[in-house]
């Protein structure tokens, strides 16, 4: 393909961050000083679009080393890549992360969502306005944000500093929980680094009504060293994988399926038979991928495992790849999530040196290695097949299924999609039996499950707690509330949730006990309100939540989200030009069309929350 | 002589039933080709034959028995032992929605009048979100002389970005930019047409169901209202230029070609020019000066 480049010269920054990525280019044909051979050997076609997936890592090296992405410097990735600028374009805006125009080197993304904002962020945004001056306006080199969820609920109020510069230069930090004071420090460049590798999750509570003896998932996390190969082993490590290859491909899967094991990641879609289909599927290569994209809501629990016990998660995905038939594995975790990243990229390197990754597993003779790939600020990077297109190097835009991954997944292939939680119980089932997993929780919802509480609850963090626990015992786990306060609601399942009652707190928490009252477990989030809780203010959050997330692919879900944005407005800010009946039944028209006629989960879901808040909490009938 | 011929994969006949009627239909056939076997008329805004589908505008979606939501029927396969509804309340409530949304946002007035016919058909009142509904109003983008972009009109359909990519034209000079409400059709950096690795083959224009991509001479008639498509005729004829034997169709009005397109249908462009088919005609009307 002829990359026709108007933008002028790269500057030298550009190149370096971009060839950090890429390695030098050869020649002229990829962007290169002209050489000899260039005149009468051409260089290109399949072998550099092949090359294609390498476009967000790329646009990540400008970011970080140059602050923002120009024209020069994102020609010179298209002629490395040859991906034409135009749709390079529209793959470094569709992301947040990726700015466009020059942007000052450090910046404070402050979190105003749910949990945050019943945390008091509204006032922090409010401080640093008045103190530093309003959202996204420079000041001495130096730009605040707001931002969505950024998956430090337990710590709320919470924000992410980030440092842009050439290569040894570029940090990013977290500060939760964060004071108007902290921030400004930030954005004064004071105090750095704001977390160091050593940072452990402090608010992290792993228990269960019955005493510790159900822990399962969490039971390294906090306890064994993340960093070491050597403790995980000690900790029993890597025995589900010599397991697991004793046993060999078909009876893993068959343990899994006797398992009942459901995925975690919202969609609980039975996971023996998907790793089942990926195994019988003739199309080769397979692919397996690991969806660390945790973005909804209040929702930290695949943090918690990624800093906590990475090994854990290497382990899984090995033990996948063998049963699958895989050789080629990605984490995609999202940017938000630098410690979790740095975690896992050291877990894959020491699990790589000492040969439980690469071209013979665990002496095996098998081949699996895994890539891990950061995601750049997209919510809807967490759908299956947007994450596929995210990889690729595309704009994170859903696909239509069917096809469905298991038959045509990431690069075309079959693809095994799994959520992190839903593999690391993995390691028990492979190690114990499926028969003694599905022993445990309820009959259709095996197992334990991790829950994120936050919001008006006295100890936010993640628990695990067998299937089926009520949601009343889960948040008397996490203290209660406040002293004085009564309970608003339960916001279960994060933004593409809903709303649960005082009356409904004796639900269950299994699948199917949420379905029986119209709810959903979805991610885990359990976000607890008391009657302090800025209920309308959380609408609008939620509202605007999805008008920014929106991928803006298909109509219901693009102008739908924006319309519900607006019509809420005017039902709640601007009252007196609503015309309050006619409103609401708007809103549940809107609703009705996302859920029905959106591509993905998140059109089918940006009214879920909203309408329940309107049925079961009656916001709306002032 | 004697080499074989490849036939294909032979296809099965599937039975199907679309609103209530068994149908059968031919294996790796789409609901819409199923649907207008019927002589089901179907809305469709994103689909044209001859792009691959993108399935984002949802206007042809219908209720499939056992699915939980809708699917589209533009790019959903028949499956043996489907039951297909097209006009259930919540597929019509969909049609109307999306219509709506579309209505409400988007300047629709010069889609083709079976936008209009279905806007009635499913009671659209896109007026109903109020006056202060968001729009994608803006300025329309006149920067060469052949033709303009006027993204008010523009439904994000992708069928311009798909013309020029990978179903047609392989020149890759405009992608879909930005998400959510703010996404849009944009060159690199929102640059000129000019600037970009436009080639004005025009095929976009060919494929843009709304007006939003014009031809500049359509443009400045609308603009000093002389466009009259009752005073134009269609001449059909074939490309001079080269020997590849591209079909034209001159959009004449008042002895002046204003418009050049090609048919979908025809073997050779499938609708698809390049820049001497679709814009090089003004040599046939230079009159007068030798």
């Amino acid at each position: 393909m002829d990359i026709r480049t108007t933008g002028g010269p790269p500057t030298a920054a550009e190149i370096a961050a971009v060839d950090a990525v890429l390695g030098p280019p050869e020649s002229l044909w990829e962007g290169g000083t002209r050489v000899a051979a260039d005149d009468h050997l051409a260089r290109g076609g399949r072998a550099v679009r092949s090359k294609r997936d390498l476009l967000l890592p790329v646009l990540h090296g400008l970011q970080d080393e140059v602050g923002w992405i120009s024209r020069g410097g994102l020609e010179y990735a298209c002629r490395r890549l040859n991906v034409p600028p135009a749709e390079a374009y529209g793959v470094a805006s569709f992301y947040d992360r990726f700015a466009l125009d020059e942007q000052p080197g450090l910046s404070v993304a402050v979190c105003d969502d749910v949990a945050c904002k019943c945390a008091g962020a509204d006032d922090l945004c409010r401080e640093l306005e008045a103190r530093f001056g309003p959202a996204g306006s420079a000041r001495e080199g130096a730009v605040w944000h707001r931002s969505p969820c950024l998956g430090l609920c337990d710590r709320a109020p919470a924000a992410r500093v980030e440092r842009t510069g050439p290569s040894g230069h570029h940090a990013e930090g977290r500060l939760a929980p964060a004071s108007t004071d902290g921030v400004i420090a930030l954005l004064g460049g004071g105090v750095w680094p704001v977390e160091g590798e050593a940072y452990s999750p402090p608010a992290l509570r792993a228990t269960s009504p019955r005493g510790g003896e159900e822990i399962k998932l969490l039971r390294r996390v906090g306890h064994v060293d993340p960093q070491s190969i050597d403790a995980y082993r000690a900790a029993g490590g890597f025995a589900a994988l010599r397991r697991a290859l004793e046993l060999g491909p078909e009876a893993v899967i068959r343990e899994l399926t006797d398992a009942k094991l459901l995925g975690r990641g919202g969609a609980a879609f039975l996971t023996g038979r998907k790793w089942d289909a990926v195994a019988r599927a003739p199309v080769r290569p397979h692919h397996l991928v690991c969806n660390a994209d945790e973005s909804e809501p209040g929702t930290f629990k695949d943090r918690v495992l990624m800093e906590g016990d990475p090994f854990a998660i290497i382990e899984a995905m090995t033990i996948a790849a063998v049963a699958t038939g895989c050789e080629r594995g990605y984490l995609y975790v999202r940017t938000e999530y630098p410690l979790a990243r740095h975690r896992i990229e050291n877990a894959v390197r020491l699990a790589r040196e000492h040969g439980y990754l690469g071209d013979d597993v665990a002496g095996s003779g098998l081949r699996f290695d895994i890539e891990v790939r950061r995601g750049a600020g997209a919510y809807i990077c967490g759908e299956e097949t947007a994450l596929f297109n995210s990889i690729e190097g595309k704009r994170g835009e859903p696909r239509n299924k069917p096809p469905f991954p298991v038959q045509a997944g990431l690069f075309g292939k079959p693809t095994l999609v799994n959520n992190v939680e839903t593999l690391v119980n993995v390691l028990d089932i492979v190690s114990e039996g499926g028969a003694a997993f599905a022993a445990t929780g309820t009959p259709d919802s095996t197992g334990t499950r991790l829950f994120c509480l936050s919001g008006h609850v006295q100890r936010a963090g993640v628990y695990e707690v067998l299937m089926g626990t009520t949601l009343r015992a889960l948040i008397d786990m996490a203290g209660g509330l406040r002293e004085g306060r009564s309970l608003r609601a339960v916001l279960l399942g994060g933004a593409a949730g809903s709303f649960v009652t005082e009356a409904q707190l004796d639900v269950p928490l299994s699948f199917e006990g949420t379905r029986a009252i119209g709810a959903t477990l979805g991610s885990g989030a359990v976000m607890v309100l008391d009657d302090s809780a800025d209920l309308e203010g959380i609408l609008l959050r939620i509202a605007r939540f999805f008008r920014h997330e929106s991928c803006g692919q298909c109509v219901p879900c693009r102008v739908g989200t924006k319309r519900q944005e607006e019509i809420l407005n005017r039902l709640l800010v601007d009252r007196q030009t609503s015309n309050r009946d006619g409103d609401v039944a708007l809103l549940a028209d809107i609703a009705q069309a996302m859920r029905d006629a959106s591509i993905c989960g998140l059109g089918q879901t940006a009214a879920s929350a909203i309408q329940s808040a309107v049925i079961q909490l009656k916001v709306l009938n002032v | 002589m004697s080499s074989p011929v490849f036939v294909g994969v032979p296809r099965r006949m599937l039975q199907v039933s679309i609103d209530g009627h068994d149908v059968q239909v031919m294996e790796g056939m789409t609901i819409l080709d199923a649907c207008g076997r019927l002589g089901i008329d179907t809305p469709t805004l994103c689909n044209l034959e001859t792009l691959t589908p993108v399935n984002v505008c949802r206007v042809c979606v219908v209720e499939v028995e056992g699915s939980r939501v809708l699917v589209p029927a533009c790019s959903r396969k028949v499956e043996p032992g489907m039951k297909i509804q097209t006009d259930s309340e919540r597929v019509r409530h969909s049609r109307r929605l999306v219509l709506e949304l579309l209505g409400s946002s988007v300047d629709m007035s010069l889609c083709a009048p079976e936008v209009h016919g279905w806007m009635s058909r499913y009671g659209a009142q896109p007026q109903r979100f109020g006056p202060g509904a968001a729009t994608v109003a803006q300025p329309v983008k006149v920067d060469n002389d052949l033709y303009v972009r006027d993204y008010s009109r523009c439904i994000l359909c992708y069928k311009c970005v798909e013309a020029c990519g990978v179903d047609a034209q392989n020149t890759f000079a405009i992608g879909v930019a930005g998400r959510g409400f703010e996404a849009h059709i944009s060159t690199e950096f929102t640059v000129g047409l000019p600037e970009s690795a436009c080639v004005y083959c025009g095929n976009c224009i060919g494929v843009c169901p709304t007006g939003a991509l014009m031809f500049k001479s359509e443009h400045d008639m609308r603009q000093a209202d002389t466009w009259d498509e009752n005073k134009q005729h269609v001449t059909e004829t074939v490309c001079p230029y080269c020997g590849v034997g591209c079909m034209l169709e001159l959009h004449v009005q008042d002895n002046s070609i204003v418009k050049v397109t090609s048919p979908l249908d025809h073997s050779v462009t499938s609708g698809h020019l390049c820049v001497k088919g679709r814009f090089g005609f003004q040599f046939v009307q230079r009159r007068g000066s030798g």
